[in-house]
């Protein structure tokens, strides 16, 4: 099978996006939107594609699923060993992500055509989802990383303009900024770590990098620095640029703010695709991290469980809708994170790398769902507070029942696709790592609780005060939650252990009810609580909160985690490092400068008197120099 | 050996015509005396010329060919000058060195 035809799936988008940029502000809006969903479909029926023929078409007698190089263009041939190359690669995790990432970008397209209904700077929108398309496709495909690196600046450059895509309000610009700035500073340490690893192997390519009988897994555990070896410190540089793109604690503050984006953004970036990158990074590099660094993936573990915690702890306070699922993203992210940090590789040792890349699937679609329904539930109360809605179930009954499956899902009930995918987690973190597996209980229960707070506060309890009477979203919207509905339901039915595993070789799983049935009762537990709390209005709430103050109060803060960063940005490095710097620029680098200019300006203004014009001085002066000149030396050569 | 006028003499008579024509030269404003001084200046050196031909080589004839080259191009000199004075008389009505500076400032 030719694949070569891939190239297009990353080029499409690309080609959308300059037209439509172009000709934005010629043609009428709803022309581009449906241009831009059109292309989009294409791209998608293209992936759909890809996938049936890479998993399911395969040459007969094939057991391996092989890394297939599609194209490869040399981009860059800077020297015979430093090459840059531009290309495809197949291999199950990047087939499964271009899935993925096509079928939420066409979902997050279609709702858009409704969503962004007369807004200003429609067909802007639609140009920057088809950049963000285009990055995040040449990103998963990505041969090297360098281009990998260079698709996810593109990525951290598309989720910025799209932030700030209302950048007349001054909190969406500045959480555009903020998001930005957080990411690129934990790209610093992606690029560090890129230059340390192909510095230790003197490549870039992916094929060379995690082949696991490769020589190149020993190198570079003899050069030691701070008793780790190089090739870990290489591999925790780069994860920190998975981090930060993926929201792990303590780079996660940009996400929550990120929610001044329009939701369908919100939706297609920071739930289902860009964020999950960090993820999909580890992944990539997953047999350098287990054979070459395992404190690496220690680290990647324990910042994944953390983090799920944290997060969770986080939205089970949070009265901004779209702020309890940010949080939940990076709960659930933490998940896939811990997932890799437990896993080992081939076979059954690799079920953590496979649960991962389940859950990174199935939680794409059950996310990108709930924030759709959430784009539809602002769209019909115009608030984002909890606050101000209840009682919706009667006025928006489609977003309802898409929601509550949603809820079921991420909650962990069987038989919707979340309980496969968190199962074989817990799995997996219970054969390797006891502690972490009972963080991922609690988080499970925390999970399924703070989820159906936001779903008995928005459609049961009291109903409030509205501008006017809710109204369902039109078709074009609720189509794409209904197909994600479905999604949810049944892609935990699809055989991941057989497709997508750490070395390409198909392996058996199973449920383990053992781990299975109490996960399902945690997860029943938090909702039956959540029902309790909040079906109707008993003031339960208020007295747990005032019964758990600190911690509440914590919570409700986020832990003061921007405040730390303020303190740490703004008291300690703004003053003790910005500010002597800026003084010393200003006055030191400056000075020096200005004071060569003043001394050269003063010195011309004096003497320019001398440049008269006048020929008959300056033979004068000549005539004297030429004299003076004769009588010094008859003076010399006779005395 | 020649005998009459010694050599230095003439270079006397040179030497003062030279740094008259320099003086004439660095401090006249009408442009018709510099003129008059830089021919001082080209007659003062042909003087230098034909002297020291007459009194060193008196056998041959190339420093009083080239007083005769020194002539032909002063008179070709004078000529151009005197129509550049003669246009500059035209342009400014005067020709006066420091009064004509329209291209200084």
């Amino acid at each position: 099978m030719d694949f070569s035809f891939t190239v297009w799936i990353p080029l499409l988008p690309l080609i959308l996006f300059v037209f439509l940029g172009l000709t934005s502000g010629s043609i009428r809006p709803k022309i581009s939107g449906y241009i831009g969903t059109a292309g989009m479909t294409v791209t998608t029926l293209m992936s759909y594609f890809v996938a049936y023929q890479y998993f399911f078409n395969r040459p007969a007698g094939s057991e391996t699923f092989e890394k297939i190089i599609a194209y490869n263009a040399v981009w860059l041939n800077l020297t015979e060993k430093l090459q840059i190359n531009l290309g495809i690669l197949l291999d199950p995790i990047s087939v499964m992500m271009l899935v993925v990432i096509t079928t939420v970008s066409l979902m997050v397209h279609i709702y858009s055509i409704g969503y962004m209904n007369g807004e200003k700077g429609y067909s802007r929108f639609f140009a920057f989802l088809s950049l963000f398309s285009f990055s995040m496709l040449g990103l998963v495909v990505a041969t090297n990383i360098f281009q990998m690196y260079i698709c996810w600046e593109l990525v951290g450059v598309s989720s910025y303009l799209l932030i700030s895509f209302y950048y007349e309000r001054p909190t969406a610009v500045a959480a555009g900024k903020k998001a930005f700035i957080v990411t690129r500073f934990a790209d610093l340490g992606f690029l560090i770590g890129i230059l340390l690893l192909s510095y230790i192997s003197g490549t870039f390519d992916f094929v060379t990098l995690t082949n696991p009988e490769g020589a190149l897994i020993t190198q570079g555990s003899s050069l030691t620095f701070m008793g780790l070896s190089v090739m870990t410190w290489a591999l925790v540089l780069i994860f920190m640029g998975g981090a930060g793109k993926s929201a792990m604690f303590p780079l996660h503050i940009w996400l929550p703010d990120a929610m001044e984006g329009p939701t369908p953004v919100s939706a297609l970036i920071h739930a289902a695709t860009m964020v999950v990158a960090g993820v999909y990074l580890v992944a990539r590099l997953f047999p350098l991290y287990v054979f070459a660094a395992p404190d690496a993936l220690t680290i990647v573990g324990y910042v994944g469980g953390i983090t799920s915690l944290f997060a969770a702890v986080i939205a089970c306070t949070q009265n901004d809708i779209k702020r309890v699922l940010a949080f939940s993203t990076m709960s659930q992210i933490g998940y896939m994170m811990l997932a890799l940090g437990v896993s080992g590789y081939a076979d059954h040792h690799g079920l953590g790398f496979m649960a991962s890349m389940f859950h990174l699937f199935t939680h794409a679609m059950f996310k990108a769902l709930l924030f759709l329904g959430a784009g539809a539930i602002i769209h019909a109360v115009h608030s984002n507070f909890m606050t101000e809605m209840g009682g919706l179930r009667k006025y928006l009954p489609i977003t309802h029942i898409t929601f509550l499956i949603a809820c079921l899902t991420i909650a962990g009930v069987p038989p919707f696709s979340g309980f496969f995918s968190k199962d074989e987690i817990l799995t997996a973190a219970w054969e390797h790592d006891k502690f972490l597996f009972f963080i991922e209980y609690a988080v499970a229960g925390l999970t399924a609780f703070y989820m159906f707070r936001l779903y008995f506060n928005v459609f049961w309890g009291k109903e409030r005060h509205y501008h006017h009477t809710p109204h369902e979203s039109p078709l074009v919207m609720t189509v794409p939650l209904m197909f994600l509905a479905v999604a949810s339901m049944f892609t935990g039915f699809i055989p991941f252990s057989s497709l997508v595993t750490s070395d390409g070789k198909p392996f058996e799983t199973h449920i383990e009810w053992m781990i299975a049935i109490p996960s399902i009762l945690i997860g029943v537990i938090g909702i039956l609580v959540a029902l309790w709390f909040y079906k109707k209005e008993n003031g339960i709430p208020e007295k747990m909160a005032g019964s758990l103050k600190h911690l509440y109060k914590w919570s409700y803060n986020k832990f003061y985690m921007d405040e730390v960063y303020l303190f740490v940005t703004k008291k300690i490095i703004f003053n003790n490092i910005s500010r002597p710097a800026a003084w010393f620029d200003r006055h030191v680098v400056d000075g020096t400068m200005n004071g060569i200019a003043s001394a050269t300006n003063r010195t011309s203004s004096g003497i320019k008197g001398f440049q008269s014009g006048q020929l008959q001085k300056y033979g004068f002066v000549f005539v004297s120099g030429v004299i003076i000149l004769v009588f010094t030396f008859i003076y010399i050569w006779f005395n | 050996m020649t005998t009459g006028i010694p050599l230095h003499y003439f270079l006397i008579v040179s030497t003062l015509m030279f740094f008259i024509g320099i003086y004439g030269f660095l401090t006249r404003k009408n442009l018709i005396t510099i003129l008059m001084s830089v021919e001082l200046i080209l007659n003062s050196v042909n003087i230098n010329f034909v002297a020291f031909n007459r009194y060193l080589f008196p056998g041959e004839l190339q420093g009083q060919f080239f007083s005769l080259f020194i002539i032909a191009v002063a008179a070709a000199e004078a000529a151009v000058a005197i129509a550049i004075i003669i246009s500059v008389y035209r342009r400014f009505t005067n020709i006066d060195v420091e009064r004509v500076d329209s291209m200084k400032h």
